[in-house]
Parts: structure tokens; C-alpha cells; sequence
């Protein structure tokens, strides 16, 4: 897959991977929902979302994965300005985000492998250059046993599980996780997290919003603190090894 | 575990759910739709043959009445004025009907009456005319009154005005008919198409999620509905074409009823019915899933 997004001309900074300038956004004519949000991410980079409920973090999250757009402000992502994108660029550009939101969407009459694939097959590869992978991560995500399963059978950590594999099956080059260890207990938590430290570290960049302070402050990882739609800094916590 | 699963067999599954390519309910109401639509069409098609077959008749003939004047006899008046119309462009065969067969048509008025040599019976001159190029009413006229003789020509003009407008408002009548059924049944295809599509809502949504183009996505929808659609109209098309093809045996070579007739080429007015049903579920699939991506 190209990795060549970030080399948009006369871009400064060629390591940043997105930018929001003043950002604020509404839900039809509702009231703001995130306000004057300011950002920069480097390309690499791992952080949290947290804030309470209701203080705007799936909303920046479908921000990012070009689900809803900016009322207001610029959002700058893989260096392209994103109100410029045409209808063609858009999808391009999803491809290379890979999303477990809150509420999943898996599709309940294709089986986990199915689902798994799903990225895959969109994006046109032929199913024997990719099965082999679909296999190996469903077993890496623990559902080795399961990859014919119905998503409606499996247990919700099972389902959370399934909505990650498909997340990262792209390799795509940033990674945004709602919520992804709501459903599951600490030991799979922990894996799951884990995963994503993996992904990391071959290069995606991740963002994940989380209720989890728990796992928020073992992590040691930088957190974008959420206060009714504004980013507020918390004390800065730099990277714990 | 007792499934399992071979990843080299495995191909990938249709993203919508096969279960609903066969939905019977949406299946029969849009062939019951296209079967009225086609049967419309079909008696649309009876009702203008049939009109043109009324007219073309009454087209085809005119009718003269010859009176005798100064010594002649009627019969040499009729022989006369046959004659003359004989060669007249316009004009396939002239008969000059014989006295019995003028007195047959003033019967009902007159009753009997014994002796016919009494009576000054005005003698009929039957005129066939050419379809394509008849000679006009003035023509014959014109060409009577040459010779001298005291003729009315009939045309039936008056006639066919009226038969004229009874075949337009059966014409009319049969195509608003069906223009009102085959919109019907567009609208049921197009409803059904965006009802069937919303309670999709989430393959829609997951497709473009995961960075689906808005033609890949709308091409799947287009797909299963048209082919639905298609598969709705041929049975509509097919009962309809069978009705009809019963009908036509039923009635000969005259159709139903001389009134209504139906010719085997009619039945090929209902072999656009599936093409067309499976085009306005494309359409309808198209616009429904573009609307429903642009609300994501
Ligand atoms: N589709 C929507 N339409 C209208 N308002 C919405 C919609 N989604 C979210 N909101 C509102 O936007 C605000 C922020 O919601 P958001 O889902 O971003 O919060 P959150 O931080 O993710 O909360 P949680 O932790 O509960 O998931 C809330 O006030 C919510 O009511
Ligand atoms: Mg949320």
C-alpha cells in the first residue's frame, strides 16, 4: 500500500500526518460539539482520547476518520486539506484509516473472516493474495476458532476483537479505536492494547479514546483531554518505557 | 472443533445477504404490477387495431344513388354512372346494385309492396375505393355530373367522423390506462427498491466506512434490485404474452371479439416490460443509495 501521502508539495512538516486549525464542529444546527480544537499529530505517534462522556471524543474521532466534517477551522490529514478532497480522493483516503467505533458495525450476515476481508476485497486485492493474512490475524486477535462465526454469536469481547482485526487488516496508516476495550475484561484489555503497541511500533499511528484512566496512565502515553469540546492540556505525561 | 475451516476453499461472500434476493413479497407485487402494465399495453394495442380496422372499412367505400331523369330507365342510369366512375384514379371496382338488392335496403321503410316497376326505387352504385389514394366525394361528383346524371354521392364520411372519434377515445382511453399502471408500477419498483435499500442501512454504511467508492456501493444495490425487478417483470410479461396468446387462440384470427383484436406480433409489446422494470430499480437504487451515503 503507498506510503507516500505525506510527500503532498511544499508541506512543511512532512512528519505530521494531521493538522486541525480552529476547529469546531455541530451536528446539523445543534449546538457546537467540539470547540476551537487545535492539533497536531505527528506521523508515528500513540495517543489517548479521554473526557468524560459526552465531551465530544467519538465526535473528534469521526472528525479524523471522514465521517463528519469541520463547521468551522481547517483539518489538514496525510497533508491534503480535507474540504479541498474530491469526491474520488475521499474513499482513497478512508483506506488508509482504520476504524473500531464504538458501536462496531460489523455486518451480521458475513461470517468473521468475511468481515475481516471486507477492507480488502473494497480496495480490489484478489482473495488468494490476502486470505492467508485474514487467517493469521484472526488468529492473532484469538479468534483462530472462530473465523466462520456469525458476528451475532460471538461474545462482545470476541465482537470487539473481530472489529479490530478489520481495523488494522489494511495496514492502514493511522489506527482510531473508540472505546475498543469497553466490552472486555482487563486480561483482554491488556491484549488488545498490547496489539495496538504493536501496530504502533511498525509505523501506524494511533489514537484511541478511552473511559480506561486505568489504562490511560500505565500506558504512559500522551492524552488529549476532552473538556465539552475543548482540548484542555492535562499535565503533560511524557513517554514511560 | 468440528467445523473445519479451509481457507483455500474459501470465497469471498456477497456483501448483501442472499436471503433477500428472493424476497417473494417484493417479487409478486412488482409482476402483478408488470402483468396489469403488459395486459394494458396488449388491449392498447387491440383497441387501435381495432379502430383502424372500423374506419379502413368505411374508407374503402362510398355509395352512390342514381335517380332516373328524362326517358331513361334506372337500370341504364346505374349502368351509365357505373361507367363513368369506373376509371376514375382512386377508384378499384364500381357495381351498380340490381333493383332487388336497392329495394332490400328501402324494405324496412316501405314495407311490401307488389310491384316494383311502380315505384321509382333510386338505384344504388356500389364504389370500392383505393385504400392508400381514395378518390374524394367531389371527385365521383364531378365526374357523375359530366354525364348528366341526377346522383348522390355517400361517402360515409359522416360515418367515419364518428367512428373516427370512438376509436380515438378508445385509443386514448387504453393508453392512459396503462400510462397509469406501467407508472404504478414504477413507483412500486422505486419504493420497494428504497425500502429494501434503507433496511440496509448498515452495509452501506460499514462499505463506505472502510473507504468504498459511492458507484461501488450504489452498484450493489443497483444490481440486486434491477435483477429482482427483472426477474419480477418477465414473470408479469410472461403471464401477460400467455393470457394473450390464449386470448388470440380463443378468438381466431379476429381476437377476442372482432372489436378487440389481438395479433401475435402484439405480443411483443410485453418483451421491453423486464428491461424496463429493471431499469427504474436501478435508477431508484442508484439515487436511494447515493442519498442515503450523502447522510452518513
Ligand atoms: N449523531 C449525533 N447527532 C446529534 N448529536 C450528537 C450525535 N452524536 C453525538 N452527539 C452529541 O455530541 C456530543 C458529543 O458526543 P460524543 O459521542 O462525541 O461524546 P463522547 O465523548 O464520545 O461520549 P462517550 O464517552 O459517551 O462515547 C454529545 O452531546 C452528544 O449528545
Ligand atoms: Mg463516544
Amino acid at each position: 500500500m503507498s506510503r507516500n501521502a505525506n510527500a503532498a508539495a511544499g508541506d512543511a512538516s512532512a512528519d505530521e500526518i494531521l493538522r486541525f486549525t480552529n476547529v469546531s464542529m455541530r451536528y446539523g444546527r445543534g449546538p457546537d460539539v467540539l470547540s476551537d480544537v487545535s492539533l497536531s499529530l505527528p506521523r508515528g505517534s500513540f495517543h489517548f482520547i479521554t473526557g468524560v462522556s459526552g465531551a465530544g471524543k467519538s465526535s473528534l474521532l469521526k472528525l479524523i476518520y471522514l465521517a463528519a466534517r469541520p463547521s468551522t477551522g481547517a483539518f489538514r490529514l496525510f497533508g491534503e486539506d480535507v474540504t479541498r478532497m474530491s469526491a474520488r480522493d475521499l474513499p482513497m483516503a478512508r483506506r488508509k484509516i482504520g476504524v473500531v467505533s464504538q458501536d462496531l458495525l460489523l455486518l451480521d450476515h458475513l461470517s468473521a473472516f468475511d468481515n475481516t476481508a471486507l477492507p480488502l476485497r473494497i480496495a480490489g486485492h484478489k482473495p488468494a493474495e490476502y486470505r492467508n493474512d485474514v487467517a493469521e490475524l484472526l488468529t492473532w486477535v484469538g479468534l483462530g476458532a472462530r473465523m466462520q462465526a456469525l458476528p451475532p454469536t460471538l461474545a462482545g469481547g470476541e465482537k470487539q476483537r473481530l472489529a479490530i482485526a478489520r481495523a488494522v487488516v489494511g495496514r492502514p496508516e493511522i489506527l482510531l479505536a473508540d472505546e475498543p476495550t469497553g466490552n472486555v475484561d482487563h486480561e483482554i484489555a491488556l491484549r488488545i492494547y498490547r496489539l495496538f503497541v504493536e501496530l504502533n511500533r511498525l509505523g501506524t499511528t494511533v489514537i484511541i479514546a478511552t473511559h480506561d484512566q486505568d489504562l490511560v496512565a500505565r500506558s504512559g502515553r500522551p492524552v488529549l483531554h476532552l473538556d465539552k469540546g475543548r482540548l484542555t492540556p492535562l499535565a503533560s505525561q511524557g513517554p514511560v518505557a | 472443533m468440528s467445523d473445519v475451516f479451509d481457507i483455500t476453499r474459501w470465497r469471498p461472500a456477497p456483501y448483501l445477504p442472499q436471503a433477500e434476493a428472493r424476497d417473494p413479497a417484493l417479487i409478486f407485487v412488482i409482476a402483478v404490477l408488470c402483468f396489469l402494465a403488459c395486459l394494458t399495453a396488449l388491449g392498447a394495442l387491440a383497441g387501435d387495431r381495432g379502430a383502424r380496422g372500423w374506419t379502413g372499412q368505411l374508407v374503402g367505400e362510398a355509395t352512390v344513388i342514381v335517380r332516373a331523369r328524362g326517358g331513361e330507365t334506372p337500370d341504364a342510369a346505374a349502368a351509365r354512372a357505373a361507367e363513368a366512375l369506373a376509371g376514375l384514379p382512386g377508384v378499384t371496382e364500381v357495381r351498380a346494385l340490381e333493383r332487388e338488392k336497392a329495394y332490400e335496403l328501402i324494405r324496412p321503410w316501405l314495407g311490401d309492396i307488389a310491384d316494383l316497376d311502380d315505384l321509382p326505387v333510386p338505384r344504388l352504385v356500389a364504389v370500392t375505393l383505393d385504400r392508400k389514394q381514395p378518390a374524394t366525394a367531389t371527385a365521383l361528383d364531378k365526374a357523375l355530373k359530366a354525364q348528366g346524371l341526377d346522383a348522390v354521392v355517400d361517402d360515409h364520411s359522416m360515418w367515419i367522423k364518428d367512428i373516427r372519434r370512438a376509436a380515438g377515445v378508445v385509443r386514448g382511453t387504453a393508453i392512459a390506462i396503462f400510462v397509469l399502471i406501467a407508472g404504478a408500477a414504477g413507483a412500486v419498483v422505486a419504493f420497494a427498491t428504497r425500502a429494501g435499500l434503507a433496511a440496509r442501512r448498515d452495509v452501506v454504511e460499514v462499505m463506505h466506512l472502510i473507504g468504498a467508492e459511492d458507484s461501488q456501493i450504489s452498484s450493489l444495490f443497483e444490481l440486486r434490485f434491477a435483477r429482482i425487478a427483472a426477474l419480477s417483470g418477465a414473470i408479469g410479461a410472461a403471464s401477460a404474452g400467455l393470457l394473450g396468446a390464449v386470448l388470440r387462440m380463443i378468438g381466431g384470427g379476429a381476437g377476442i371479439t372482432p372489436a378487440l383484436p389481438i395479433a401475435w406480433i402484439d405480443l411483443l409489446a410485453v418483451l421491453p416490460c423486464p428491461v424496463l422494470a429493471a431499469l427504474v430499480a436501478a435508477l431508484a437504487a442508484r439515487v436511494t443509495a447515493r442519498r442515503l451515503i450523502k447522510g452518513l
